[in-house]
Parts: C-alpha cells; structure tokens; sequence
C-alpha cells in the first residue's frame, strides 16, 4: 500500500481526535481514542470521502475497526494491494 | 492529491509556530487561508482547536446557537464553528433531539431553554403552521431567541412524476403555499426569520444537495460536497444577528474599481464598461451599488494621486459609482492601516465595523496582520469572480432595513461635500452663495397635500405654532376662502431636498395672520427660511394686506424658531401664557437674501 495513503489518513485521524499525527498508528482504535465516538466516526467517513473521492458502503463502514483497516480499505478501493 | 501531505502538512506547522510564538494575526491569517483551501471536516477540526488555544488572546464575541433538526446535523457544527471562530465569534452549540423539536419548544424546562440561545436555527422541514405558531408563541413566553426558519424544498422528483406539472393540485403548488405560509407566519414575529432553504438548494442544484445513501444510512440529508454550502447560508444569518456586520466597506480603485493602473494608463486606458475586461469591474461597482442600497456606507482608500483619481470618479462614462456615492475618500499614499482607521473616525465608526476590499493580497494581508479588527474581505484570483465574492460577503447581510438607512450614504456624501467647502469659504455669505440654493414656493394642491399635513405632524424644531392638521382637516382649510396653504421646495448644488415646508395664512382684510409656518430641520439654517418668509410677505402684499401677523407658541423642542420674528423685524404686539403675538407692517416687506433664487410657481384661485 501507498506510504502516502496511511500518511493522509493519519493527517486525518490526526485533526478529528485532536492528536498529533505520530500518536496515530495502525492500532489506533475506538477503545483506545477518547474522541473516537460515533460522530467523529462519521465525519471520519466524510472527510475520507471528500479527501479520496470514493464512497463507502454501510458494510465497509462497519469493519472500519482501526486506523490500520481504514488505510486498507481506502487503498483497496483505489485499487492499490496490500 | 499530493497536496494535503506535502504543503498542508508545513502550513500546519506553522500555524503552531505562530501560535506558540504569541503571533495570533499571522496564525490566523493562516488559518483563513488553510480553512478556504479545504473547508471539510478534517480542517474544521484542525480550525477550532487551533483557536481553542488562542480564545483568550483574541476578541472572540461570545454567542450560543441551539439547532432543533429533523435530520443528521452533527456534521455540520464543527464546520459551523470553523467559520464562526474566523469570523471572530465563539459559537457554543446545542444540538435538539432528532425530530423533537415541538416537544423542546413547548416545555419550558426543556434542555432547549436551559442552555439560553441567542439564537434557534429549526432545520426542519415538514411541519404544519398551527403547531409551529403555538411553539412560537409559547417561545416568546419565554426567550427572545432569534429564530431561523428553513421554507420547505420542493422534491428533486414529484412523486407523480411527469403527471405532476399536468395537475392544479400539484406538488409544486402546494410546497408553493407552504413557503408563503412560512414567510407570513415569520412576520407575525419580532426575531423570527425565514431562511429560504428551497432556494439554497436550487441554487447549488438539487440533485447534488442531496446524497440518498447518506440519508438511508445516517439520516444524513446534505451531501458531503454541499456542507459547506449550508454552513455559509447560516453565518449569512449569524453575522447580523450577532452584530458582526460591516457598517461600511472601503475599496481600492486600481484593479478593483476598474482594470488597470491610473497613474500609468490615464483616465482613458482604465478598463471599465460595459464590455469585457472592463465589463467584470462593472459588475463589481454593481455588486457595490447593491450594498449601498442596503445602507451600508461606501469609501475609498487608494494609492494614488487624487486629481487623477476624482476625475475617473467624477467623469469616467463606465463608472456606475460616483463621488456622491462615496461616504469617505482617502487617495493618497499613506500607509492603507492609518487611512482606514481615519477613515473610521470620519464616519464615527469604530473599525471593526469596515470592511476591506482590495485586489492585492499584500494590502490584504498587511491589514489584516495591522489591523485584525477590520473585515477583510477576501477576494479570488479573477476580477471576473470579484463581483460574486462581494455578494457572497456575510458582512453586507441585514434583516432589516429602515428608510433612515437607505439615505444614510446619501446624507453622509452630501455633509462630506458641504463640509469640504464650508473649509474652503472663508465667510458664511460665500458658503450661502455656493450652496446654488433654489427655492419654489407653490400654493399646496392635491398631489401635495399629503405631505404637507405629515410635516404638520411631525416638524417640531422649526415650527412657530406647531399646529397639528390630519389630512383631512388640510383639506378643509384649503378649500376655505379664508385661508392659503403653501408648501416650499428647496433645492442646492448637491440634492433635490424635495418638499420641506409649509405655511398655512389666514387671509382677508387688511391683516392676514400666519396660521403656521414650518420647515423640516434639514434645509433650515441656510437663510432659506428668510426667502420662504419673504415669498409670503410679498403675496400677502400683492393680494392687499398692509399687516401680517404671527404667534410664536413656545413648546418643549421648538427653541430654534424662538427668534424667528424678531430677526425679521416683526415688532411685538402682545405676551400671553399662550405666547407671543408679533407683527410686521407690509410697507417694508422682507426681502429674500441675494444669494437664493426665489420662484413663484401656480397661482390661488
């Protein structure tokens, strides 16, 4: 997968939970980030959305489980492989 | 796509260092810029954190919005807040539950009422008027909240499809109704105002607005895309009711009033008219005519030389804008920071009540860094979108707007002139004799009598017997044998005042009585009440009067008339609790002062 696409995620992930983009990594979760709630989950999506120019799917949506997967879900519908 | 790691990322960390250096104008400088790059969610959360850190340092206006919604809003409220902070507010925000915005309005002890809104935004979309003018009304029990209220969206599809725009029930008709429906109700309130979300959606195209995956998943019902849109459409709204309006907006002139550099092109090289290049300045000047009407005060702030400047205002066939326009004009080669706090002084305002526009982004910075009370207004890279950035602008927004404001320009254009040459002339007489002042004094007829009688209600200053006359009773007096009615137009170099006096003469024998004589303080202290008297002596005169007479009947706010008589060599005939009666005998009548030229217009009957 891209460096570059991790890097704009984590610069994303970065200014939604208020965190500096090296607190950010693969594991980076829900559990594990205060101001991971359902909102910022959804801006999550928006800001995805708007910054790559794809659409996710309700499903995808859910197995969004960390930073890690995000990554991999949005190089996998660029059409980048792992 | 690049652009986020590689320049986004830098401008991010000089935003920090700016902050962390105690230089908050530069870092929110950047912050503008950063935010109009890339107004999405990302950057709304950079945005506001940033200017959590510096809220104690700036002079952020406090200011609590609730929103009650039928859909998802969640998203929009840290963009909302992004354009809020930089527009020099804080916003605290109170989201309504989903769809229970009737229940929140009709309970006082709601969450709603706890948190204190200065303002309510109701995204909501279906709704019946009987139940929203309960809620109102139980809201005004309550709170002086200004409310927002969304006018219903007409349906991308009509559910009858094609058939709909067959029918005279269609659906188009009914959502036509609902919104007058909205629009009347609103005006039943004090602070109740109607946001046309219909035409918003329109504007930015229907199919786009909406993303029907959004709402099936989220109840989102706005696209991604659109969310900024919404949000601008609020702060159109949020800037005038939190005060955060500009009373006057200064403008450069080369390159913005018009293509090209005077000093180097000349008069005749600018571009402006009504073909392109120049036909895009045009449109700014219209754009700036549009705000003018809106009471909002022109001014001009331009490096340049002033001759050559004025004659380009004053003569250039393509300008829409002229120096009568103009509130202030400041063409020299100061620095623009001391020309507009000058500029402020002049129109008694304070400075962040001016707005900025000029073409060059250094001048924009440079005021923005010097003086971060000023509204910038930022403008785009083509002239041919100025004109659209200036509509745009949330700062030239009102919800309101009084006779008294749509002069105000006028008023301050035409003191400015007469100030100008009351520095010039070194005695009074000459300021009298370069007023060109005109006066007509005419017998009051149908087309004038109402005007007339309004000036017999409301002249308080100037108005020896303050005599009040219901049109009808006007009427009535004019249609006596026994009494004349005169009305008095002035005119000067700079406006038609329009009609500014009346006198009512009772008439018969050989002493006539002044029943009333009145003059709107605009035009009175320029010699012109003396020719208005003088026109009557000389009527009274002509149709056989030897006297005239007049009282002066003292009242709270008519001082300035007090000496009225006395001036014009009426001697005393009697003093009453009443008031004093005076007389002027007709073998030397009042002569009208040289410098006003006296016409007679239509004759009594």
């Amino acid at each position: 997968m891209p460096a570059s696409i991790t890097e704009r995620v984590r610069v994303i992930a970065a200014d939604l939970f208020h965190l500096p983009p090296e607190r950010i990594t693969e594991q980076s979760s829900p559990e594990l980030i205060e101001d991971w709630d359902s909102v910022q989950h959804l801006n999550l999506i928006l800001a995805l959305e708007s910054e790559f120019k794809l659409h996710f799917e309700p499903e995808e949506i859910d197995l969004m489980k960390t930073i890690g997967d995000v990554s991999a879900l949005v190089a996998a519908k660029l059409g980048h492989r792992n | 796509m690049e652009r986020r790691r590689e320049v986004i990322v830098p401008l991010r960390e000089q935003i920090d260092r700016l902050i962390e250096a105690g230089s908050y104008p530069a870092a929110v400088c950047d912050l503008a810029d950063f935010w109009r790059s890339d107004p999405g969610p990302a950057t709304a959360a950079f945005v506001n954190s940033r200017f959590e850190k510096m809220r104690d340092q700036l002079p952020l206006h406090p200011w609590r919005l609730a929103i009650l919604r039928s859909f998802t809003v969640e998203p929009l409220v840290p963009l909302l807040r992004a354009e809020a902070f930089l527009a020099g507010i804080e916003l605290t925000v109170h989201i309504g539950e989903f769809n229970a915005w009737a229940q929140e309005l009709l309970d006082p002890a709601s969450a709603l009422y706890r948190f204190g809104p200065d303002a309510i935004i109701l995204a909501v979309h279906d709704y019946e008027s009987d139940q929203m003018r309960l809620c109102l009304d139980v809201l005004r029990c309550h709170s002086n909240a200004h409310v927002i209220l969304h006018t219903r969206e007409a349906g991308v599809i009509p559910r009858r499809g094609i058939l709909d725009a067959q029918i005279e029930a269609s659906e188009w008709a009914e959502q036509q109704k609902t919104n007058a429906g909205i629009r009347a109700l609103a005006r039943e309130y004090r602070g109740v105002y109607v946001l046309d979300y219909d035409a918003l959606v329109a504007r930015h195209g229907r199919q786009g607005w909406h993303d029907g995956r959004k709402w099936l998943t989220a109840r989102m019902r706005i696209s991604a895309a659109r969310l900024p849109d919404m949000v601008r459409e609020w702060m159109r709204f949020i800037h005038p009711l939190a005060g955060r309006v500009a009373k006057a907006v200064v403008v450069d002139l080369d390159n913005t009033l018009w293509g090209g550099v005077i000093g180097e092109d000349g008069v005749a090289g600018i571009q402006l008219g009504s073909e392109y290049p120049g036909a895009a300045y045009q449109e700014v000047q219209r754009a700036l005519l549009d705000v003018h009407g809106r009471g909002i005060l022109l001014a001009v702030c331009s490096k340049n030389n002033e001759a050559e400047a004025m004659e380009a205002l004053e003569r250039h066939p393509g300008m829409l804008l002229r120096p009568r326009h103009f509130a202030a004009l400041r063409i020299n080669w100061e620095e623009k920071a001391r020309n507009l706090l000058e500029i402020a002084a002049e129109l008694n305002i304070s400075a962040d009540a001016l707005a900025f526009v000029d073409d060059n982004p250094v001048e924009r910075r440079k005021v923005r860094m010097q003086l971060p009370e000023v509204r910038v207004v930022e403008l785009p890279q083509n002239p041919m979108d100025y004109a659209q950035a200036l509509r745009d602008c949330p700062l030239f927004e009102r919800l309101t707007l009084s006779a008294e404001d749509l002069q105000r320009g006028q008023y301050y254009a035409d003191e400015r002139q007469r100030r100008r040459l009351e520095q010039r002339i070194s005695s009074l007489e000459e300021f009298y004799q370069s007023l060109e002042q005109e006066v007509e004094i005419a017998p009051m007829t149908a087309l004038t009598l109402g005007r007339a009688a309004q000036l017999t209600q409301k002249t308080n200053q100037f108005n020896l017997t303050t005599r009040r006359y219901s049109e009808q009773e006007m009427a009535a007096i004019s249609r006596s044998p026994c009494y004349r009615v005169y009305v008095l137009r002035v005119k000067d170099r700079f406006a038609d005042n329009g009609l500014v006096g009346v006198a009512i003469l009772q008439c018969g024998g050989q002493a006539w009585e002044i029943d009333t004589f009145l003059m709107s303080c605009r035009v009175f202290g320029r010699t012109v009440e003396t020719a208005f008297l003088s026109g009557l002596t000389e009527q009274a005169r002509q149709a056989g009067a030897c006297t005239l007479e007049g009282w002066f009947i003292p009242t709270a706010k008519n001082a300035p008339s007090k000496d009225f008589y006395p001036r014009h060599h009426f001697q005393l005939v009697e003093t009453t609790d009443k008031g004093s009666r005076w007389a002027l005998d007709l073998a030397s009548p009042v002569a009208c002062p040289p410098w006003i030229r006296l016409n007679y217009a239509g004759e009594h009957h």
